[in-house]
This record gives structure tokens, C-alpha cells and sequence, in this order.
């Protein structure tokens, strides 16, 4: 095994542990169970960061090029998001939600394979690096809204049915959910677009064709118009709550799909 | 030596009872020193409460002694006689006394689980004994022990978490739905007594500012001047429901006065803000077809009350995780109560033995006057050595003992061998 791979290993180990201890937290409100799935999330994190640069170090470029990496990347991107919020909103009732997605991603990145790729002279390049990076981590904060999507239809649930059990007790507020779901919007849109963007520039300057609209393209793209959407009801329109909620989810599962459905499809290769 | 309580509460005794042996609180430096005469109480503290009155104490002598001057005291201090209420008096003494104070601390013990007031009474009651010199280490430990136990169920269970009352249900559940309430306005329609009780809650959690509609705009303006909020006119209340958050209708209007259409249109304007409904008029004021509305909820007084009720079954349930980790804390102080007569002990034990080998060693050493330095130190290590050889198995199993129940039998039986008595403080 390699120091990547360990290292690797340790994180998924980490978010094993913090997954199991956030979920816990809902159902005893115990401090010391919150905590310990922090510090479990925070070594994970750690030593997930240590694995991208390890990695970065030994191929000689960003760990970006095949599923596996992009995966792995996501869920680091993901977790750091999520930290930033536990932080800032200092509430862990949400790791519950976020950090099974996180483990989810590590697992399935973990049965990928992680031979390193061998990438043709038109997948090199900065542009397409930041084109992957962007995209990542704009889908990064889809995953938070996503998962703030569930949790608020889950307490506007409780509160509609007016017999709110105890679920409800531990779930933030609407207004707090709703908050957090826009801001996470409004971060991971512009990089969305960027990404878009980038790819669309890398693609015209290798290939002098960007839409040729195979799998991978048209699902940004209309991913990109559902968050776009959102956004522009969110804003313009005033749209909140529920109905932003589920077009969160729904936005995110597509941005999932277009991420492990097309690779599958295609093995890794970009077409 | 042994803990006591020795007390009546709401469990047994009537609220009439209660209060005629309930002391205020600046009167119980009193009583606290006339439970001080009598010899066997050497450490007692007094907590009287509209649902208990209790003595905790600790005794050198018997319990029966102990109980029967308590109860005397009692009866003596607000003139009431024995006979009334010494059917109703529980004692409780050593585990069970510790484990009945953590629970009262807890708030496991009180009429309504979890309510949080009964902390605050034990700690004064707890202070108001120290500045009297009436508790000692063992009543201190139990105190700041009770007080600990106290915070981790409060934590670490949800006994505290749901509201127990209509009016408190109705703020938890503007907290689930806008956070933070401070900054929240709130619509107030009709002028009602209900209405304002609901008011000085929502006022309470830091909501600042309310309008007051009422039928009687007079009426309006001397309530809304009251708690510093706006009068408006009742004509104009759907209107002002686009700025309010959280709207309490309580009006004595024999038909609906909001009904679904009006909701709809509001929210529109609103820009999809949710907006909380409070009906506890009767006959119903809103529609209950508006909760259908999005971003809109809607409560009436059943809804409420069947919160309330919810509520107080899971604090029920929660309070037996509560009585789970009282029984561990009984345990550990418990642990450390019967380690407190070992530690003196072993101490004086020991340091008695050196007394003893220091000056039969010296003894020896000047007569052995032509011992090489080698020799003296290898007579100076063999005193040692007999010593805690000697020692060692007795501590061992004396720390052993006195960890289990009747420790202090050994110690007290070794402090007797070995004349220690007077060496302990």
C-alpha cells in the first residue's frame, strides 16, 4: 500500500467513525458524541488532505485525471464545506445528513480503481485542471444544499403534521436550513458557471468543438440550468422553503448522476 | 455516619400541608440552626420549595434519633403538629438519600420533569446553609456533586427540551420555524387576556416588536402602549400581517375572520416568508384550511395542547436515560464517600509504622556504633523493607474494603488496633 492510499484509508476511517457519531447525535444530545464526531470528521479531513498532496507529489500533477481521484476530491470538498458551516452555525444536527453523503463517496471511490490513469496529451493542461477543480467543489456545496434540501423538508414535515416527534426537536430551524441551503447556492453556482465555462474555453482551444453534446456536457448543462433556475426564483421570484428544498435535491441528484453514471459509462475516459 | 433526607413533598402530601410547613427562603438561617442543637446533625441543609420541604443531613448517630429531631423541628418551627403530617414524611438514608437529591437536583423528582426551576432553589437553599456553617465536606461533596449530575442529564437528555405549556409550546415552535426570534414582529388580534399571556412569552424570548388589532381600538391602544408595540386598526390587520411573522388571533368573533384566500394573497406579498398562525380563539378565529397554504402554519389551542402532551410523554421517556445516569453518579459518589474514611487512615496508619521504625532504627544504629556505612545502610534498607512488606497486604485489602458496602467497619476496626483515633481530624 502506498502513503496515498493509506492515508487515503485513515480518512475513510475518520468519516466511517464521524458518520456513526453524527447520526448518533441525533438521537442522544449528548456533547461528548458531537464531539468526537468532529475531531473523527476533522482527522479525516486531515488526513484526506494529506493524500491529495501526497498523490499531487508523485504524479506530478493535480489528482484530478481519472473517477477515483475526481471522487475522492469531491468528498474532501465536501467535508471541508461542511466543516467551515459547523463552525460558522455551530450546529452538528447537520454532519448527520452531509457526512453519509461524504462516506458514501469515499466508499464508492474507495472500489474504484486507483491505478494511476494514463492520460492522453489532450487531457493535460492547467485549463482542464481548473476546469475539474471548479466543477468539483461547485458540486461540493450542491451537496450541502442538498442535504440542508432534506433536512428542511424533513422538519417542515414534522411541522405541518403539528405532531412534531423527536426528530423535530433536533433539527435546526426552517429559517437556519433555508439559510444555509441559499448561501451554499450562492457559492457553488459562480463556480459552476466558471467551470463551464473553462471547460467550454479548454474544449474550443483542443478540440475546436465544445458542444458536441455527448453524456457528460449536456448533463452540466442541465444541471447548470436547474441551478440556475433555482437561483433565479430564489432571488427574483422569492422562492423558498419547500419548493426550493426539492428542487435542491433534485438538482443535486442529476449533478451525482452526470458525475458517476457518465464515467461509468465511458471507464474514465473524457471524451 | 450516614446521609440523610428526611422530607415531604407533592408526592405525599397535600399543597395545603405543604404550605404550612413550607419556610421562605429568608427565614431559613432559623430552623437551619435549631436542627444545628441537636448534637447527631453534624451537617444539614434545608430546602423548602411551594412542592417540597426537605432536610438533607448527615449523622454520627443513630438514624431513628436523627429522623425524630428533624421531624421535631419541623413541627416546632411552624407550629404544626406531628401527628398531621408524619404519615406523609419519607426518609431516605445513605444510596437512597443520595440518589433522592440528585433527582430533586435534577429536576427527575419535580411535578413537571425538567422544569427549571427547582436548580436554582437547591443552590439557594444549598448557600444560604453554608453562610450558617451548616454543611461540612461530606453535605459539600453531595451538593456540588448534585449540581453536576444535574447539568449532565440536563445535557445529555431532553428532559428540558420540549415546552410543557401551551404558551411555551407556541415559542418552540416559532424557534423551529424563524431561529432566532429576536428581531421577529408579532401580530396580536384581539385584546384578550389569552392573547397577552401569549404575548409576554413571545416577549420573554427577545420578539420586540408587536402590533395590537382589536375590534375596540381603544382597547388596542392600552394594551399595545403596555408592552410598547403599535396599536392598528382591525380593519386593516391583513394588511399588517405582511410585515408580522408570527400572528395570535384570540378575538371573540363568532365566525372566521382570515380565511383561506386572504392567507394565500398575504403570503404572495409576503415573497413566500413563512408566516406562523396562533388561533386560540373560541370559536375558531382562522380557517383551518390556510395550514394548507405553503410556508404557512397553522395552530389552533387543540393543536397546542396536544403538543403539550406529546411533549410530557417524552420527557418522560427521556427522564428514564436521566435516572440511568444518576444511578452511575450515585455510584461514584458513593465510591468516594467510603474512600473518604480509608485515605486519613492508611495516612496515619503509616505514618505512625515510621514513627515507630525511625526511632527503633536509631536505637539499633547507636549501639551497632562500629558499623561500616555499607552495613548501616543495609540495616537502614531492611527496616524499610519490613515495613512495607508488612504493609503492603493490609493497605491492599483495607482499599479494597472500603469500596464495598460496610467498609468502614475496617477502618474503623484498624483505627481502634492501632490507636488512631485521635489522630484523625
Amino acid at each position: 500500500m502506498t502513503v496515498d492510499q493509506f492515508l487515503f484509508f485513515l480518512a475513510l476511517f475518520g468519516y466511517l467513525l464521524g458518520t456513526l457519531h453524527y447520526l448518533l447525535h441525533i438521537l442522544s444530545p449528548r456533547p461528548s458524541i458531537g464531539r468526537v464526531a468532529s475531531y473523527a470528521t476533522l482527522v479525516g479531513f486531515g488526513a484526506h488532505t494529506l493524500s491529495h498532496i501526497v498523490r499531487l507529489y508523485t504524479l506530478g500533477r493535480p489528482p484530478l485525471g481519472s473517477l477515483y481521484e475526481s471522487l475522492s476530491f469531491l468528498a474532501w470538498a465536501i467535508v471541508l464545506i461542511y466543516l467551515v458551516t459547523e463552525f460558522r452555525y455551530g450546529n452538528r444536527i447537520i454532519g448527520a445528513f452531509v457526512l453519509p453523503v461524504v462516506l458514501l463517496a469515499t466508499l464508492t471511490a474507495a472500489t474504484l480503481p486507483r491505478r494511476i490513469a494514463e492520460l492522453g496529451p489532450a487531457l493535460q493542461g492547467v485549463g482542464l485542471w481548473v476546469h475539474v477543480a471548479l466543477a468539483v467543489l461547485g458540486n461540493a456545496a450542491f451537496a450541502l444544499t442538498f442535504c440542508t434540501g432534506i433536512m428542511y423538508i424533513l422538519q417542515e414535515r414534522q411541522l405541518k403534521s403539528r405532531h412534531p416527534g423527536r426528530i423535530h426537536f433536533r433539527l435546526p430551524s426552517l429559517e437556519l436550513l433555508d439559510d444555509i441551503g441559499l448561501k451554499a447556492l450562492l457559492f457553488g453556482f459562480p463556480l459552476l458557471t466558471l467551470a463551464l465555462i473553462t471547460g467550454a474555453v479548454w474544449a474550443e482551444y483542443t478540440r475546436a468543438s465544445f458542444l458536441n453534446l455527448y453524456g457528460r456536457e449536456i448533463w452540466s448543462i442541465l444541471s447548470w440550468l436547474i441551478y440556475g433556475g433555482l437561483l433565479y426564483a430564489r432571488l427574483s421570484v422569492g422562492w423558498r422553503g419547500r419548493k426550493a428544498a426539492i428542487l435542491a435535491i433534485i438538482g443535486f441528484c442529476l449533478v451525482f448522476g452526470t458525475l458517476i453514471g457518465v464515467s461509468l459509462l465511458r471507464s474514465g475516459r473524457v471524451s | 455516619m450516614e446521609i440523610l433526607v428526611v422530607g415531604l413533598s407533592h408526592n405525599t402530601a397535600s399543597i395545603e400541608l405543604r404550605e404550612r410547613l413550607s419556610i421562605p427562603e429568608e427565614d431559613l438561617a432559623k430552623p437551619l440552626d435549631m436542627l444545628g442543637d441537636s448534637t447527631e446533625l453534624v451537617e444539614r441543609m434545608l430546602l423548602s420549595t411551594c412542592n417540597r420541604v426537605e432536610v438533607y443531613a448527615v449523622t454520627e448517630g443513630r438514624v431513628e434519633t436523627a429522623v425524630e429531631a428533624i421531624a421535631g423541628c419541623l413541627a416546632a418551627y411552624r407550629n404544626v403538629d406531628r401527628s398531621e403530617f408524619a404519615d406523609k414524611l419519607y426518609t431516605h438514608v445513605a444510596a437512597d438519600a443520595v440518589r433522592h437529591v440528585f433527582r430533586v437536583t435534577s429536576s427527575l423528582d419535580s411535578m413537571v420533569v425538567g422544569e427549571p426551576q427547582i436548580l436554582g432553589q437547591v443552590k439557594t437553599a444549598y448557600s444560604i446553609a453554608q453562610t450558617r456553617e451548616a454543611t461540612g465536606i461530606i453535605l459539600n461533596n453531595l451538593l456540588e456533586q448534585a449540581f453536576h449530575v444535574a447539568k449532565r442529564v440536563r445535557t445529555e437528555t431532553g428532559i428540558a427540551n420540549s415546552a410543557v405549556s401551551v404558551s411555551s409550546a407556541a415559542v418552540e415552535l416559532a424557534r423551529k420555524i424563524f431561529g432566532d426570534l429576536s428581531g421577529r414582529s408579532v401580530l396580536i388580534i384581539g385584546a384578550g387576556e389569552m392573547a397577552e399571556l401569549a404575548l409576554r412569552h413571545l416577549l420573554d424570548d427577545g420578539v420586540r416588536s408587536i402590533l395590537v388589532a382589536n375590534r375596540s381600538y381603544d382597547r388596542a391602544v392600552a394594551l399595545a402602549q403596555q408592552y410598547h408595540g403599535r396599536a392598528v386598526t382591525f380593519e386593516g390587520f391583513r394588511q399588517e400581517m405582511v410585515g408580522a411573522d408570527i400572528v395570535i388571533s384570540a378575538t371573540s368573533a363568532p365566525h372566521v375572520i382570515l380565511k383561506k384566500e386572504d392567507v394565500q394573497t398575504i403570503i404572495q406579498q409576503r415573497r413566500h416568508r413563512p408566516i406562523f398562525l396562533i388561533d386560540i380563539a373560541d370559536p375558531r378565529d382562522i380557517d383551518p384550511a390556510c395550514h394548507e397554504v405553503d410556508n404557512v402554519y397553522l395552530y389552533n389551542i387543540d393543536d397546542l395542547l396536544s403538543v403539550v402532551q406529546a411533549n410530557l410523554t417524552e420527557r418522560n421517556r427521556e427522564a428514564e436515560r436521566g435516572e440511568a445516569i444518576i444511578e452511575r453518579e450515585v455510584n461514584l459518589y458513593l465510591h468516594w464517600l467510603r474512600s473518604l474514611d480509608v485515605v486519613p487512615t492508611i495516612v496515619s496508619l503509616r505514618r505512625r509504622i515510621e514513627e515507630i521504625r525511625g526511632a527503633e532504627l536509631q536505637r539499633a544504629l547507636g549501639r551497632l556504633a562500629d558499623l561500616t556505612p555499607e552495613q548501616q545502610e543495609i540495616i537502614t534498607t531492611m527496616s524499610h523493607a519490613m515495613v512495607n512488606k508488612i504493609l503492603h497486604q493490609p493497605m491492599t485489602e483495607l482499599k479494597r474494603r472500603a469500596a464495598l458496602q460496610g467498609g468502614h467497619v475496617y477502618t474503623s476496626v484498624l483505627r481502634r488496633l492501632f490507636g488512631l483515633e485521635e489522630r484523625l481530624k
